[in-house]
């Protein structure tokens, strides 16, 4: 492991982060999606809902644990700033990820007529959730400012990340379920699309402004190409999606009902390597990079051994457990 | 109140509410996979009956266990940044290693071991639910490296301040770390054979009286009284490495002010860190010296030895004899059940009924234990190289008071709708099943 000299160790913790925290917004980002959707259902649609996340939110949260643990063991120095600018958020976050796991467990343990309590307190726990993590998304882009309009950018990402977790939470269902609920995941889905894409739009528009540095790299000669092709590319892609949703018929279009997850995630990556190129090498925009928030040599390399052990078999048996999950929910039965 | 005390409290609401469940999960899981391989080689009925109840039991407690795991994690960082910049070479790659091996091994095979049950082999199966079982196992063994090391420190030099690893075997298998994972292990076992206990007994009060729920009864106390005694060997010898690196820790867990031989065992005093005295001691001469030195006139080392650098003694102390005190209460308890299940092959309903508090009898002990050990560590956060007041975040007291208002009030309610839960999972024979009508009444068959 030593063949790795100081920058490329830090350039691939940096790495590792983002992948993990990618990881999660996409995995957490559908089960978190389906959880505010359920407001917009009843009955027994919300069991088959559930049915559709419940093997695998777990594993899905832990990728959470990861992102931030990685934070907080390769970069001490980023995680007690950025935790600390983000103390109330991360309260709010865990408060809603408390009541959203919690609520798996009790509408299915509980007596029957509290269901519906349960219920919403599934709804209030992952929209609580998605709502602060688009909130700490505003906060990051803005280098955790304070004043009224830092704030208020953060309050408009947080409603546009939830709808991009009921995009995510849509094109999830449509791969799980049948007939009437999943001609309405391909409504839903379409609903959540344009505040998603308005979301992409504002925070592109913000890293900019709030850093000549971004502005500069991202308006220099040799990305003008770029900067003119990937938001037609995005508008184009979002249009389409939007038609391919409208149209959508559950006997029909079943066989390419993954269609919209896959879009949406690569609009999800997309916007995330827009958002790394911006900010790098910055963990806190113009204020910390990740040279100066880096554990030492030998602590990354020692974490890096334990990486390089046991990511290869994580990631094995989680395509596993996705494959012996395959297959609509209706079928699914617990133990 | 300043941030440093209310950052205390908080990591201490936030951490004994999250041990409760891993104690009793950890346990539960090692169960279930004695009870599955019990069905399988029954070729179900009774054994399957009774796995399927405890497997429920087992989802709701490992729910609330990840949760309040996960905002666990985030209590590192947002109220101890010192902890990481001080130490994190040694707490970085010890915490990695716990989610890596440990988090995402459990969390994944929970979701076969709880919905997959018809859609892989049986032995792969039983598998899933022996790799929960080691999972959550191996989360236990990481943590403890750690909180061990923070205990007795090794394997590391300072420089500028800061700890830098040397030798990652010597920190692994640092002083005390054998004692403690076996300690909390066992404290782990004897939990879950309390829970599986405290609800069978309910189960059968309730008018339950399937062989499954009776087989569940014995199979509880029959662990509970197994183990109990190794537990009070285990700690015996976990009290010996206290005494030989934490002396002033085991000074105040005795009240031994004065360094002396023949030292008496105290089983009541009101420590009185003023005075630097006890009252109203109640003492058993020299018994102190023979459980710590194996010695009737063995010498023990007093708090006077160490001035401002021991722990507060008053909780210690008493920490220390509610420990003792509930773990022998336990041990009478699944002694009686066990003789009565051998005398009658049934227990008496009185002893049913004490059985049914008694279902979390194993928090008390340890948490207990967890409060000796961790305060008997004060003034320090890793002994000797860090005072926990240098680790603290510079947050305002206004802001960690609002935050450990919030978790205390979330954790009151939950912990009531956990155990009020669990009873009418308890009552219904598993809870009701929301899910499809073909699931309701398979299991309302079952």
């Amino acid at each position: 492991m030593n063949v790795l000299d100081h920058q490329s160790l830090i350039l691939l913790f940096g790495a590792l982060m983002g992948v993990a925290i990618m990881a999660y917004v996409l995995l957490d980002g559908y089960d978190l999606g389906v959880g505010v959707l359920l407001s917009r259902s009843s009955g027994h649609e919300r069991d088959e809902m559930v049915n559709a996340i419940a093997p695998f939110w777990d594993a899905n949260e832990t990728w959470l644990v990861l992102g931030a643990g990685i934070l907080l063991v390769a970069f001490p120095l980023a995680h007690g700033i950025i935790l600390r600018e983000l103390y109330l958020p991360v309260l709010v976050m865990l408060v809603g990820l408390i009541l959203r796991g919690t609520a798996f467990e009790l509408r299915v343990k509980s007596p029957p007529e509290r269901l519906e309590a349960w219920n919403t307190m599934f709804v209030v726990g992952s929209a609580t959730a998605a709502l602060a993590q688009g909130f700490m998304l505003g906060q990051f882009v803005t280098a955790f400012r304070n004043d009224f309009v830092a704030i208020l950018f953060a309050c408009l990402v947080a409603p546009c990340l939830v709808a991009g977790y009921m995009l995510l939470g849509a094109g999830w269902l449509l791969i799980k379920t049948e007939g009437e609920l999943q001609r309405r995941a391909a409504r839903w889905g379409r609903g959540a699309l344009w505040l998603t894409a308005g979301g992409i739009g504002l925070v592109s528009l913000a890293t900019p402004v709030v850093s000549p540095r971004i502005f500069d790299r991202w308006f220099s000669i040799d990305l003008v190409p770029l900067m003119v092709a990937v938001p037609v590319l995005v508008l184009t892609g979002v249009v389409w999606l939007s038609r391919w949703l409208r149209d959508f018929d559950p006997a029909r279009d079943d066989g390419r009902a993954w269609v919209p997850l896959a879009l949406t995630t690569a609009l999800f990556v997309l916007s995330g390597a827009g958002l790394a190129y911006s900010t790098f090498p910055y963990l806190v925009i113009d204020r910390l990079t990740l040279w100066d928030a880096a554990a030492s040599d030998e602590t990354l390399r020692m974490i890096l051994l334990g990486v390089v052990i046991v990511l290869p078999p994580i990631v094995l048996y989680s395509v596993f457990s996705y494959r012996i999950f395959k297959g609509k929910t209706t079928h699914l039965e617990e133990s | 109140m300043d941030a440093t005390l209310l950052s205390r409290i908080q990591f201490a609401a936030n951490i004994s509410f999250h041990v409760i469940f891993p104690t009793v999960s950890i346990g539960l899981a090692w169960f279930l996979v004695y009870i599955r391989t019990m069905a399988d080689r029954t070729g179900g009925g009774v054994w399957d009956a009774s796995y399927r109840f405890w497997v429920k039991a087992f989802a709701l407690t490992f729910a609330f266990g990840v949760v309040s795991g996960v905002t666990m994690s985030f209590q590192f960082g947002t109220n101890w940044p010192g902890f990481m910049q001080t130490v994190g070479s040694v707490a970085g790659p010890l915490l990695a290693y716990e989610v890596l091996s440990a988090f995402f091994l459990e969390a994944t095979f929970l979701g076969i071991m709880l919905w997959g049950q018809n859609r892989v082999s049986p032995g792969l199966y039983r598998l899933s639910v022996w790799l929960v079982a080691g999972g959550t196992t191996l989360s236990l063994f990481w943590i403890l490296v750690l909180n061990s090391w923070m205990h007795t420190p090794t394997g590391f030099e300072m420089v500028d301040g800061k700890v830098v690893a040397t030798d990652w075997l010597a920190i692994i298998f640092n002083p005390s770390m054998p004692y403690r994972t076996v300690h909390m292990f066992l404290a782990s076992m004897l939990t879950a054979a309390f829970f599986v206990m405290g609800v069978s007994a309910y189960r059968l009060l309730q008018g339950q009286r399937g062989e499954d729920v009776r087989r569940s009864l014995a199979l509880g106390a029959t662990m509970a009284a197994v183990v109990m005694p190794l537990q009070i060997v285990a700690g015996d010898m976990h009290g010996l490495n206290t005494h030989e690196h934490q002396p002033a820790k085991l000074a105040a867990m005795e009240g031994i002010w004065q360094t002396e031989k023949g030292v008496p065992l105290l089983l009541f005093a009101i420590p009185d860190e003023q005075a630097r005295a006890n009252r109203f001691e109640v003492p058993v001469p020299n018994l102190a010296s023979l459980i710590i030195t194996h010695d009737l006139n063995g010498e023990i080392k007093g708090l006077n030895e160490f001035e401002n650098a021991h722990p507060p003694v008053l909780q210690v102390f008493w920490g220390f004899r509610v420990m003792v005190g509930s773990g022998m209460l336990m041990l009478a308890l699944s002694w009686a059940a066990v003789w009565f299940l051998r005398r009658r092959g049934e227990l008496p309903q009185w002893l049913l009924k004490v059985l049914v508090p008694a279902t979390f009898l194993g928090w008390v002990p340890t948490l207990a234990g967890w409060y000796v050990t961790e305060i008997g560590r004060q003034p320090f956060l890793v002994t000797g190289v860090l005072r926990t007041a240098d680790a603290v975040s510079t947050l305002p007291a206004v802001t960690v008071a609002g935050s450990l208002f919030t978790y205390l009030a979330l954790y009151a309610v939950l912990l009531v709708i956990y155990i009020a839960t669990l009873f009418y999972m308890a009552r219904s024979g598993g809870g009701h099943h929301g899910y499809t009508a073909e699931v309701g009444s398979v299991h309302a068959a079952a």
